[in-house]
Protein backbone atom coordinates (compact mmCIF):
# COMPACT_ATOMS: atom_id res chain seq x y z
CA UNK A 1 0.00 0.00 0.00
CA UNK A 2 1.34 3.37 -0.62
CA UNK A 3 2.65 4.85 2.38
CA UNK A 4 1.90 8.69 2.89
CA UNK A 5 4.32 10.58 5.69
CA UNK A 6 2.29 13.51 7.53
CA UNK A 7 4.99 15.47 9.90
CA UNK A 8 4.02 16.35 13.47
CA UNK A 9 5.54 19.56 14.64
CA UNK A 10 5.53 21.09 17.73
CA UNK A 11 2.22 23.07 17.50
CA UNK A 12 0.78 21.02 14.35
CA UNK A 13 -3.11 20.90 14.81
CA UNK A 14 -4.07 19.68 11.72
CA UNK A 15 -1.64 16.10 11.29
CA UNK A 16 -4.69 14.15 12.64
CA UNK A 17 -7.16 15.00 9.68
CA UNK A 18 -4.13 14.93 7.47
CA UNK A 19 -3.39 10.95 8.53
CA UNK A 20 -7.17 10.15 8.09
CA UNK A 21 -7.40 12.31 4.84
CA UNK A 22 -4.51 9.60 3.85
CA UNK A 23 -6.51 6.66 4.92
CA UNK A 24 -9.80 7.67 3.43
CA UNK A 25 -8.35 8.69 0.14
CA UNK A 26 -6.75 4.60 0.30
CA UNK A 27 -3.02 5.14 1.32
CA UNK A 28 -1.49 4.08 4.35
CA UNK A 29 -0.54 7.27 6.76
CA UNK A 30 2.86 7.18 8.48
CA UNK A 31 3.51 9.22 11.41
CA UNK A 32 7.03 11.23 10.96
CA UNK A 33 8.47 13.53 13.68
CA UNK A 34 9.84 17.12 13.35
CA UNK A 35 13.26 16.06 15.09
CA UNK A 36 14.08 12.95 13.28
CA UNK A 37 16.10 13.33 10.32
CA UNK A 38 13.86 10.16 8.73
CA UNK A 39 11.39 9.84 5.88
CA UNK A 40 10.90 6.06 7.11
CA UNK A 41 10.84 5.50 3.41
CA UNK A 42 6.93 7.40 2.85
CA UNK A 43 6.10 7.77 -0.88
CA UNK A 44 4.44 11.25 -0.17
CA UNK A 45 4.61 13.79 1.98
CA UNK A 46 2.46 16.21 4.10
CA UNK A 47 3.42 19.07 5.92
CA UNK A 48 0.00 20.19 7.86
CA UNK A 49 -1.42 23.02 9.28
CA UNK A 50 -1.45 24.64 12.79
CA UNK A 51 0.65 27.25 14.76
CA UNK A 52 4.13 25.12 14.70
CA UNK A 53 6.34 27.07 17.53
CA UNK A 54 3.88 29.41 17.69
CA UNK A 55 4.54 31.29 14.92
CA UNK A 56 7.43 32.65 16.67
CA UNK A 57 10.20 34.87 14.11
CA UNK A 58 8.01 34.29 10.81
CA UNK A 59 5.35 31.16 10.69
CA UNK A 60 6.96 27.88 9.47
CA UNK A 61 10.35 29.72 9.97
CA UNK A 62 11.64 27.33 13.05
CA UNK A 63 9.77 24.22 11.93
CA UNK A 64 11.47 24.72 8.43
CA UNK A 65 14.38 24.38 9.83
CA UNK A 66 14.22 21.32 11.70
CA UNK A 67 16.15 18.24 11.27
CA UNK A 68 13.10 16.30 9.01
CA UNK A 69 13.21 19.30 6.70
CA UNK A 70 16.43 18.99 5.58
CA UNK A 71 14.89 15.17 4.14
CA UNK A 72 11.61 16.62 3.25
CA UNK A 73 13.93 19.25 0.85
CA UNK A 74 16.29 16.54 -0.97
CA UNK A 75 12.91 14.15 -1.25
CA UNK A 76 11.00 17.20 -2.86
CA UNK A 77 14.45 17.34 -5.28
CA UNK A 78 14.01 13.36 -6.02
CA UNK A 79 10.40 14.08 -7.15
CA UNK A 80 8.39 12.73 -4.01
CA UNK A 81 5.02 14.39 -4.09
CA UNK A 82 5.14 17.22 -1.24
CA UNK A 83 2.18 18.62 -0.08
CA UNK A 84 2.17 21.97 2.57
CA UNK A 85 -1.43 22.64 3.89
CA UNK A 86 -1.52 26.35 5.11
CA UNK A 87 1.03 26.24 7.80
CA UNK A 88 2.85 23.57 5.34
CA UNK A 89 2.80 25.78 2.79
CA UNK A 90 4.62 28.59 4.84
CA UNK A 91 7.02 26.07 5.58
CA UNK A 92 7.24 25.48 2.04
CA UNK A 93 8.31 28.84 1.01
CA UNK A 94 10.43 29.23 4.00
CA UNK A 95 12.53 26.50 2.82
CA UNK A 96 12.76 27.68 -0.64
CA UNK A 97 10.87 25.06 -2.05
CA UNK A 98 8.50 26.69 -2.89
CA UNK A 99 8.64 31.12 -4.38
CA UNK A 100 6.99 33.46 -2.10
CA UNK A 101 5.63 34.56 1.19
CA UNK A 102 2.88 34.57 3.41
CA UNK A 103 2.09 37.98 5.32
CA UNK A 104 -0.40 38.76 7.47
CA UNK A 105 -4.01 38.89 6.29
CA UNK A 106 -4.90 42.36 4.55
CA UNK A 107 -7.45 42.92 6.52
CA UNK A 108 -6.13 41.98 9.86
CA UNK A 109 -8.16 39.78 10.99
CA UNK A 110 -8.16 35.70 11.42
CA UNK A 111 -10.79 34.05 8.59
CA UNK A 112 -12.76 30.93 8.77
CA UNK A 113 -15.10 30.42 5.71
CA UNK A 114 -15.72 27.47 3.53
CA UNK A 115 -13.95 28.31 0.30
CA UNK A 116 -14.80 28.53 -3.49
CA UNK A 117 -11.68 27.86 -5.36
CA UNK A 118 -10.10 27.01 -9.16
CA UNK A 119 -8.51 24.47 -9.45
CA UNK A 120 -6.22 26.13 -12.77
CA UNK A 121 -3.06 23.77 -12.68
CA UNK A 122 -4.05 19.84 -13.08
CA UNK A 123 -0.53 18.55 -14.08
CA UNK A 124 0.50 18.30 -10.37
CA UNK A 125 1.15 15.26 -8.45
CA UNK A 126 -1.75 16.63 -5.97
CA UNK A 127 -4.41 18.07 -8.44
CA UNK A 128 -4.38 15.45 -11.57
CA UNK A 129 -7.98 13.96 -10.18
CA UNK A 130 -9.27 17.29 -11.35
CA UNK A 131 -10.69 18.76 -14.34
CA UNK A 132 -8.89 21.70 -15.34
CA UNK A 133 -11.00 25.26 -14.08
CA UNK A 134 -13.14 22.90 -11.74
CA UNK A 135 -14.51 24.81 -8.91
CA UNK A 136 -14.41 23.17 -5.50
CA UNK A 137 -15.09 23.78 -2.05
CA UNK A 138 -12.69 23.67 0.86
CA UNK A 139 -12.40 24.99 4.00
CA UNK A 140 -10.20 28.47 4.99
CA UNK A 141 -8.65 29.07 8.25
CA UNK A 142 -5.73 31.25 8.73
CA UNK A 143 -4.52 34.86 9.97
CA UNK A 144 -1.54 34.94 7.92
CA UNK A 145 -2.35 33.73 4.49
CA UNK A 146 -1.64 36.78 1.92
CA UNK A 147 0.58 35.15 -0.58
CA UNK A 148 2.97 37.81 -1.64
CA UNK A 149 5.90 37.66 -3.91
CA UNK A 150 7.92 40.40 -6.48
CA UNK A 151 6.75 41.40 -9.58
CA UNK A 152 8.72 38.94 -11.31
CA UNK A 153 8.19 36.29 -9.36
CA UNK A 154 4.13 36.09 -9.93
CA UNK A 155 4.75 36.81 -13.69
CA UNK A 156 6.55 33.71 -13.88
CA UNK A 157 4.22 32.09 -11.82
CA UNK A 158 1.21 33.12 -13.62
CA UNK A 159 3.18 32.60 -16.78
CA UNK A 160 4.42 28.65 -16.50
CA UNK A 161 0.98 27.91 -15.21
CA UNK A 162 2.09 27.27 -11.74
CA UNK A 163 -1.04 28.85 -9.66
CA UNK A 164 -2.82 25.92 -9.08
CA UNK A 165 -5.70 27.06 -7.15
CA UNK A 166 -7.30 30.62 -7.17
CA UNK A 167 -9.69 31.73 -4.67
CA UNK A 168 -13.18 32.60 -6.15
CA UNK A 169 -15.82 35.21 -5.31
CA UNK A 170 -13.82 37.16 -2.68
CA UNK A 171 -9.63 37.37 -2.09
CA UNK A 172 -9.59 36.25 1.87
CA UNK A 173 -6.86 37.40 3.16
CA UNK A 174 -5.29 39.52 0.71
CA UNK A 175 -3.21 37.07 -2.24
CA UNK A 176 -1.89 38.72 -4.97
CA UNK A 177 -3.93 37.83 -7.84
CA UNK A 178 -5.96 36.07 -5.73
CA UNK A 179 -3.57 33.14 -5.64
CA UNK A 180 -4.23 30.50 -2.97
CA UNK A 181 -1.69 27.42 -3.83
CA UNK A 182 1.16 27.00 -6.33
CA UNK A 183 3.20 24.40 -7.31
CA UNK A 184 7.00 24.20 -7.86
CA UNK A 185 8.43 23.52 -11.32
CA UNK A 186 8.45 20.00 -11.41
CA UNK A 187 4.88 19.76 -10.03
CA UNK A 188 5.74 17.33 -7.64
CA UNK A 189 5.81 20.00 -4.86
CA UNK A 190 2.52 22.12 -4.28
CA UNK A 191 1.85 24.69 -1.53
CA UNK A 192 -2.01 26.13 -0.68
CA UNK A 193 -3.89 27.96 2.26
CA UNK A 194 -7.10 26.06 2.30
CA UNK A 195 -7.63 22.47 3.92
CA UNK A 196 -8.02 20.18 1.94
CA UNK A 197 -8.38 17.62 4.57
CA UNK A 198 -11.47 19.00 6.30
CA UNK A 199 -13.20 18.11 3.19
CA UNK A 200 -13.13 14.60 2.62
CA UNK A 201 -16.31 12.43 4.38
CA UNK A 202 -19.54 13.02 4.32
CA UNK A 203 -20.79 14.55 7.46
CA UNK A 204 -17.51 16.74 8.32
CA UNK A 205 -17.19 18.81 5.22
CA UNK A 206 -18.76 22.05 3.93
CA UNK A 207 -21.85 22.51 3.20
CA UNK A 208 -23.49 21.34 -0.46
CA UNK A 209 -26.15 22.06 -2.49
CA UNK A 210 -27.39 18.52 -1.64
CA UNK A 211 -27.17 18.26 1.90
CA UNK A 212 -25.48 19.91 4.74
CA UNK A 213 -21.43 18.96 5.27
CA UNK A 214 -21.21 16.59 2.76
CA UNK A 215 -18.24 18.32 0.80
CA UNK A 216 -16.03 15.82 0.07
CA UNK A 217 -13.73 18.01 -2.90
CA UNK A 218 -10.57 17.68 -0.28
CA UNK A 219 -10.06 13.81 -0.90
CA UNK A 220 -9.48 14.02 -4.39
CA UNK A 221 -6.37 16.32 -4.02
CA UNK A 222 -4.63 12.85 -1.72
CA UNK A 223 -5.96 10.32 -4.13
CA UNK A 224 -4.06 12.23 -6.57
CA UNK A 225 -0.75 11.60 -5.08
CA UNK A 226 -1.67 7.70 -5.08
CA UNK A 227 -2.53 8.14 -9.07
CA UNK A 228 0.59 10.35 -9.32
CA UNK A 229 2.87 7.17 -7.96
CA UNK A 230 0.87 4.62 -9.45
CA UNK A 231 1.54 6.61 -12.82
CA UNK A 232 5.31 6.95 -12.17
CA UNK B 1 28.96 40.50 26.80
CA UNK B 2 28.86 42.66 23.46
CA UNK B 3 25.84 42.48 22.22
CA UNK B 4 24.89 42.83 18.26
CA UNK B 5 21.46 44.66 17.20
CA UNK B 6 19.57 43.05 14.36
CA UNK B 7 16.47 45.05 12.93
CA UNK B 8 13.96 44.02 10.32
CA UNK B 9 11.15 45.90 8.79
CA UNK B 10 8.16 44.71 6.46
CA UNK B 11 9.01 45.78 2.93
CA UNK B 12 8.46 49.44 1.79
CA UNK B 13 5.55 48.03 -0.90
CA UNK B 14 3.98 45.62 1.33
CA UNK B 15 0.35 46.43 3.57
CA UNK B 16 1.52 45.74 7.12
CA UNK B 17 -1.73 45.45 8.64
CA UNK B 18 0.05 45.52 12.25
CA UNK B 19 1.14 48.49 11.43
CA UNK B 20 -2.12 50.14 9.87
CA UNK B 21 -3.84 48.84 13.02
CA UNK B 22 -1.27 50.73 15.85
CA UNK B 23 -1.98 53.81 13.87
CA UNK B 24 -5.69 53.86 13.80
CA UNK B 25 -5.10 53.59 17.20
CA UNK B 26 -2.78 56.88 17.43
CA UNK B 27 -5.73 58.11 15.39
CA UNK B 28 -8.65 57.39 17.49
CA UNK B 29 -6.46 58.86 20.48
CA UNK B 30 -6.01 61.98 19.13
CA UNK B 31 -2.33 61.74 18.27
CA UNK B 32 -2.58 63.30 14.68
CA UNK B 33 1.12 64.50 14.85
CA UNK B 34 1.76 61.01 13.75
CA UNK B 35 0.65 60.09 9.87
CA UNK B 36 1.49 56.52 10.14
CA UNK B 37 3.15 53.74 11.92
CA UNK B 38 5.14 50.69 10.55
CA UNK B 39 6.09 47.85 12.71
CA UNK B 40 9.34 45.86 12.83
CA UNK B 41 11.47 43.44 14.74
CA UNK B 42 14.76 44.30 17.05
CA UNK B 43 16.39 41.11 18.09
CA UNK B 44 19.87 41.18 19.84
CA UNK B 45 22.66 38.59 19.85
CA UNK B 46 25.09 38.57 22.90
CA UNK B 47 28.08 37.49 21.30
CA UNK B 48 31.12 35.41 23.01
CA UNK B 49 33.92 37.20 22.35
CA UNK B 50 35.17 40.33 21.35
CA UNK B 51 32.74 41.36 18.00
CA UNK B 52 35.51 41.43 14.92
CA UNK B 53 34.36 42.18 11.13
CA UNK B 54 34.58 38.57 10.72
CA UNK B 55 31.57 37.90 14.04
CA UNK B 56 29.42 40.85 12.14
CA UNK B 57 29.54 39.04 8.44
CA UNK B 58 28.56 36.19 10.10
CA UNK B 59 25.46 38.43 12.25
CA UNK B 60 24.95 39.69 8.89
CA UNK B 61 24.20 36.29 7.16
CA UNK B 62 22.02 34.63 10.25
CA UNK B 63 19.68 38.50 9.94
CA UNK B 64 19.35 37.62 5.79
CA UNK B 65 18.84 33.94 5.92
CA UNK B 66 17.28 33.63 9.29
CA UNK B 67 16.26 36.32 11.34
CA UNK B 68 14.39 37.94 8.30
CA UNK B 69 12.50 36.58 5.34
CA UNK B 70 14.04 38.77 2.13
CA UNK B 71 11.23 37.65 0.64
CA UNK B 72 8.84 40.00 2.85
CA UNK B 73 11.43 41.77 4.81
CA UNK B 74 13.99 44.12 4.83
CA UNK B 75 17.55 44.16 6.97
CA UNK B 76 17.17 47.61 8.05
CA UNK B 77 20.44 47.76 10.84
CA UNK B 78 23.31 45.41 12.01
CA UNK B 79 25.05 47.21 14.36
CA UNK B 80 26.73 46.55 17.51
CA UNK B 81 26.07 48.34 20.92
CA UNK B 82 28.12 51.04 21.87
CA UNK B 83 29.63 50.86 25.18
CA UNK B 84 27.33 53.73 26.24
CA UNK B 85 24.66 52.01 25.64
CA UNK B 86 25.80 48.78 27.35
CA UNK B 87 26.62 50.92 30.39
CA UNK B 88 23.17 52.12 30.30
CA UNK B 89 21.75 48.98 30.11
CA UNK B 90 24.68 47.89 33.17
CA UNK B 91 22.77 50.39 35.46
CA UNK B 92 19.41 50.00 34.94
CA UNK B 93 19.74 46.36 35.75
CA UNK B 94 21.68 47.15 39.36
CA UNK B 95 18.51 49.96 39.68
CA UNK B 96 21.44 52.35 39.54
Amino acid sequence: MTRVGVVTFPGSLDDGDARRAVRLAGADPVRLWHGDADLQGVDAVVLPGGFSYGDYLRCGAIAALSPIMTEVVAAADRGTPVLGICNGFQMLTEAHLLPGGLVRNDHGAFVCRDQRLRVERTGTAWTNAFEQDEEIVVPLKNGEGGFTADADTIARLEGDGRVVFRYLDVDPNGSVNRIAGIANERGNVVGLMPHPEHAVEPGFGPDTPAAMRSGVDGLRIFRSALQALLAA
Amino acid sequence: MPVIVVEVMPKAELLDPQGKAVAGALHRLGRTAFGGVRVGKRFELTVEGPVTDAVLAEAREVAESLLANLVIEDVVGVRELTTAELEDRLDAEVGA
